[in-house]
């Protein structure tokens, strides 16, 4: 499995909401049983780093809560990190990771999980950009008449 | 000096039971959800946050009920959380350029590549109270524009860096990992990239009074506001069994950009100098006065006199944590009885000595 296609999609699961991605992913899961959790959902911290003037050496800027979990389904190992405290957003990540490796899973789960949750976040994005974009404005600087 | 005592175990039991009800308030009235709290009180949230310096929502508003709305209370109950949470990794360095901009704007030109973007700003709300908010209301709809606020944004202040106007930032050779004050102790002299994470979760108020100060003459720095964005940015980070970066999800982040005067050498020409800030959430204000006191702090660096406050690193930086100054003036009402009494007998002391060679003083004169 390429890189940057697990890249896009583990960014794309923790970018989607918790309740969606259930809903999506429920009926593709395998029972319970064929399940083995190497690790169930642990949060902790992660030091968050910016950069002086958004481009100069780097510092700590403050951490943000996050929640990782891995598990196994059949031979396949799928990790989730997502941020926040939502061990159930993180254990559907790895989860739908673990599958998504699977050469058997991807076709059925890109169409049914990964395009559907890809066409919600544009439009929450675009709609967002869309609602900002409308505030945009000229200044008009006055010019002193005589 | 304070000393332990024992007992008023039942009072202070009492006293839990006084604080939960006060919190509760009047029970005929719908309780408050921590849905609420961090959806209409949004900017309380984003304080809680960066002071308490842990970026999460949910524990922030938890935070902000447990303390009845008190910003400094609930700012420590979540820096006092975060001790019990083991630390997983380091970020990959938010890459602010990449933000996905709700709101931009520049006080130095009028046309930026990108246009100025107002979002979702009080700056031009006429401060009269909107009594209709007394009642549930009814929001109106945002327009939507054609097409969206370009992303990336390009950045204002790279016109005046194309020109070698401003100066240049840079990572340091190596781009070493910064110091941080979670693990080490502040010392001094602080380097920049401590000073920013101490000023990052400072107290807005402490920031805010410092940073007007240089505006009033107490550490000249002539600024403008180059730009200040605000919006999401992906986190990434690289988890040693994945061996690779994943974003883990968006945060809303506040930049500022402040532009001040020169600094020039005998082989540099003058150059603008630069002040940052980026802050957790919406926090417009906050941001401004980091950028503001960063560049104050810069004082020595770039060859000036360091005599106002807001240019002293050790007075700025070891009073502007809200946590450890609330501790330390509340702590005058623990006991203190045993030095009191020693005070108390002082003072008695004096007095007695004073009485008895007063007459003898009096015939003096």
């Amino acid at each position: 499995m390429e890189t940057t296609t697990r890249q896009y999609w583990l960014s794309l699961l923790a970018h989607s909401p918790a309740p969606r991605l259930a809903e999506l992913l429920q009926q593709h899961l395998p029972p319970a049983a064929d399940i083995s959790w190497l690790r169930r959902a642990q949060t902790g911290l992660v030091m968050l780093q910016g950069r002086s003037g958004g481009s100069g050496s780097r510092f700590n800027l403050g951490e943000i809560s996050v929640t990782r979990a891995s598990c196994q389904i059949a031979g396949w190992l799928g990790h989730g990190w997502v941020r926040g405290s939502d061990g159930q957003h993180a254990e559907l990540i790895a989860q739908a990771d673990a599958l998504l490796q699977n050469p058997q899973y991807y076709p059925p789960l890109q169409a049914a999980l990964l395009q559907p949750l890809q066409q919600e976040l544009s439009a929450r994005r675009e709609q967002s950009a869309r609602a900002a974009a409308a505030s945009k404005v000229e200044f008009f600087t006055m010019v002193r008449g005589d | 000096m304070y000393v332990a005592v024992k007992g008023g175990e039942t009072a202070i039991a009492r006293s839990w039971d006084l604080l939960a009800a006060a919190r509760r308030g009047d029970s005929a009235l719908a309780e408050l959800s921590l849905g609420q709290i961090r959806q209409q009180l949004r900017l309380a949230v984003a304080r809680v946050m960066q002071e308490g310096s842990l970026y999460d929502e949910e524990l922030a508003a938890l935070a902000l009920k447990q303390a009845a709305g008190d910003t400094v209370e609930a700012v420590f109950l979540l820096r006092a959380f975060r001790t019990t949470l083991p630390r997983f990794a380091s970020s990959k360095p938010l890459d602010t350029a990449a933000m996905r901009v709700r709101r931009r704007v520049s006080g130095t030109f009028k046309d930026v590549p990108g246009g100025q973007i107002l979002g979702p700003t009080a700056d031009y709300t006429q401060r009269l109270l909107d009594f209709s908010l007394g009642h549930s209301s009814e929001v109106p709809p945002c327009t939507l524009a054609d097409s969206g606020v370009p992303q990336p944004l390009p950045s204002v202040l790279e016109v005046l860096a194309a020109e070698g106007l401003i100066e240049a930032e840079q990572p340091l050779p190596g781009d070493p990992e910064p110091a941080d004050l979670t693990r080490q102790p502040l010392m001094f002299p602080a380097d920049r990239a401590t000073r920013l994470q101490n000023l990052a979760r400072a107290d807005e108020g402490w920031l805010l009074g410092l940073a007007y100060s240089t505006q009033r003459g107490y550490a000249e720095s002539h600024p403008f506001a180059g730009e200040i964005r605000m919006g999401e940015v992906s986190v990434s980070v690289c988890p040693e069994e994945l061996g690779f970066d994943i974003d883990i999800g968006e945060i809303t982040l506040t930049e500022c950009q402040m532009i001040n005067q020169f600094a020039g050498s005998k082989t540099a020409p003058p150059q603008f100098t630069r002040g940052y800030g980026l802050s957790f959430g919406e926090a417009e204000r906050k941001a401004m006065a980091m950028a503001l006191v960063d560049r104050s702090l810069r004082a020595e660096e770039l060859g000036e006199a360091a005599h106002a406050p807001a240019q002293q690193q050790e007075f700025v930086l070891y009073h502007s944590d809200n946590v450890e100054a609330s501790g330390f003036v509340q702590h005058l009402k623990l006991p203190h009885y045993v030095d009191f009494q020693a005070e108390l007998s002082l003072i008695r002391t004096l007095r007695a000595q004073a009485n008895s060679s007063a007459p003898q003083e009096a015939a003096h004169d």
